[in-house]
């Protein structure tokens, strides 16, 4: 029986760029380069590994989010996922996290799967709590934060690293699934990847293939209103000295004028 | 006035400082109602009076430790059930953050992350954030159901404010989904009796400069004079020189201490990502041109090798 796994990832604006905010306080992602996040390459190259190591898998590649966001789906596939699902929607824009994860769900229900795998958190908004409400809306079992995971036996298993503890986790198939960057360096594509990345199905959804009503998602639907965002000041230049032998003593110097000593 | 539920980190009962934190704002927009989940609730509770807590609930079976996460948020979903709380304030840890986000699931509630201040307002709390690498702040509030917030350590100094504290046992009934996921076996980290690196008040941390894990516990000893935390770079870490749980920025931890000593960190947008929000920042490192020396209060251009151990020195004799 083939076991069928999807890979959540985002589109985000690169980081390195100038973000700012747009005029409705979301996002401005007009001027910014985006990419699939960084975080999600590792979902991505996990999801490989779990699908070379069963005897028959399908990986199908899923994301939320405007036209470019095609992009990220696009690496993911030369990277060697299967297929990809886009869901696309005007009415998204604005979308919040719990918004986005009730997308999800109904994406990865319409989908089928045995295994949901996405990043930690995304770059951008870096909340980490969408791979939890996921599993929460779906009723399955969350094992999160892994740096390893595997599959077999229709169970997944994984060690999740916290600050107290290391842990190692068990849950049976169907389950969520969320991986840090610890999780294993995630591949290149091959030109050869790209090159067939070119030919495989991109499948476009839109909310009414959800069964999803335009108020339920989208800046109207967000249940959280971001009412100012200001600018900070750059910070005012620091004192820069060279060290010439009494650098560490001027330091203390400082931090004991700051009250640190 | 409306009552604030407030989850309880702690360690068998040893309650973590963000959680004093946490009732301190708490208090900000009600009367806080702690909840106590497993083991130490007798050793907890008069700290958690002592900080304001009106209530206690109190709630001890193995499923919270046996399994991840959902024995959790079932205990937390009883507990709002019970007191119908203005706000739910969760601290901003990993697990707090999914326990939060399973909470807003469940009880159809907006929830923000990563608060870093909380105040009252009109319309119910208003959380600041800060995002885009601190390059902007955010005020927010949830528009409907009842606010579930995570906040940051070192989001505010804690106050004793005593209180009843009264202890209450609290019923819960674990969902089928509780036992989901089992923890098999858990390995304590071994404690370097340095302050938890997301909570402490000074982060000494080492990057590329420091060429060599043999070097490290020269940053070590930086940090211990200071009383620190240490951290570490992400390029440190990849390279194997310092463990991945004390890795700085956007893929590792964000921190925001008072005070945050860069030693040979050039200082790439995901390192600053994850401490620009520190109060005051120092940077020591050989490269006039790092673009950390963009963000400090005070740098020193020159080789970490000789500036760290004279500046460690000078600590301790001025500590004495």
């Amino acid at each position: 029986m083939s076991l069928r796994i999807v890979v959540c990832v985002k589109y985000v604006p690169d980081a390195t760029g100038d973000r700012h905010f747009a005029e409705d306080l979301t996002v401005d992602r007009d001027d910014v380069d985006g990419l699939l996040s960084e975080l999600d390459e590792y979902a991505v190259e996990q999801a490989l590994q779990i699908a070379d190591e069963a005897d028959d898998a399908e990986i199908t590649v899923l994301t939320v989010g405007p036209e470019d966001a095609k992009d990220a789906l696009r690496k993911a596939l030369s990277m060697g996922a299967d297929k990809a699902v886009h869901v696309e929607d005007d009415d998204l824009h604005g979308t919040d996290a719990l918004g986005t994860s009730l997308v999800l769900a109904k994406a990865i229900e319409h989908v089928g799967y045995d295994l949901v795998i996405s990043g930690m958190a995304s770059t951008d908004g870096g909340m980490g709590v969408v791979p939890a409400m996921v599993a929460e809306r779906l009723g399955v079992p969350q094992v999160t934060l892994l740096s390893e995971v595997a599959v077999a036996d229709g169970k997944v298993t994984g060690r999740r690293d916290g600050d107290a503890a290391s842990e190692q986790l068990e849950a049976s198939l169907p389950a969520v699934v969320s991986v840090t960057d610890q999780s294993g360096e995630a591949r290149y594509p091959s030109f050869k990847g790209i090159m067939a990345a070119k030919k495989k199905p991109v499948e476009s959804l839109d909310l009414s293939d959800l069964g999803l009503e335009a108020d339920e998602v989208g800046l109207d639907g967000a249940w959280t209103k971001v009412d100012e965002a200001t600018e900070r000041p750059a910070r005012t230049a620091g004192t820069i000295v060279k060290d010439e032998g009494e650098g560490g003593k001027q330091l203390a110097e400082f931090l004991a004028g700051q009250k640190f000593i | 006035m409306a009552e604030v539920l407030v989850y309880v980190d702690h360690v068998d009962g040893a309650v973590r400082k963000p959680t004093l934190e946490l009732l301190t704002l708490a208090r900000r927009i009600g009367e806080p109602v702690a909840v106590h989940l497993g083991a130490g609730a007798d050793a907890a509770a008069p700290v958690l009076a002592e900080y304001g807590a009106v209530k206690v609930l109190t709630a001890d079976a193995p499923e919270f430790a046996d399994y991840l996460v959902v024995p959790k948020v079932d205990a937390l979903a009883a507990a709002y059930k019970a007191v119908s709380p203005a706000a739910v304030l969760v601290p901003s840890s990993a697990e707090g953050k999914e326990i939060a986000a399973r909470l807003a699931v469940r009880i159809g509630s907006g929830i923000i992350t990563d608060a870093v201040d909380l105040e009252a307002g009109d319309e119910g709390p208003v959380a600041t954030q800060s995002v885009f690498a601190a390059s902007y702040s955010t005020k927010s509030r949830v528009t409907t159901g009842t606010p579930v917030i995570t906040v940051k350590p070192n989001s505010a100094a804690p106050e004793a404010a005593p209180a009843a504290g009264t202890v209450e046992q609290l019923a819960v009934s674990f969902g089928e989904l509780s036992t989901g996921t089992k923890v098999v076996s858990r390995t304590p980290r071994e404690s370097t009796g340095r302050p938890e690196l997301t909570e402490a008040a000074i982060v000494v941390s080492g990057g590329r400069g420091v060429n060599g894990a043999e070097n490290f516990p020269l940053i070590e000893a930086l940090a211990d004079s200071l009383g620190a935390a240490v951290g570490a770079s992400r390029a440190a870490v990849d390279a194997g020189w310092y463990p991945h749980t004390n890795q700085v920025g956007q893929t590792g931890k964000a921190v925001s201490p008072q005070l945050y000593i860069a030693a040979g960190i050039s200082g790439a947008i995901q390192h600053r990502a994850g401490m620009q929000t520190s109060k005051t920042i120092v940077a020591i490192n050989k490269d006039a041109e790092a673009p950390i020396f963009e963000l400090v209060d005070y740098g020193v251009v020159g080789d970490l090798f000789e500036v760290v151990p004279q500046l460690t020195d000078e600590v301790k004799s001025r500590k004495g």
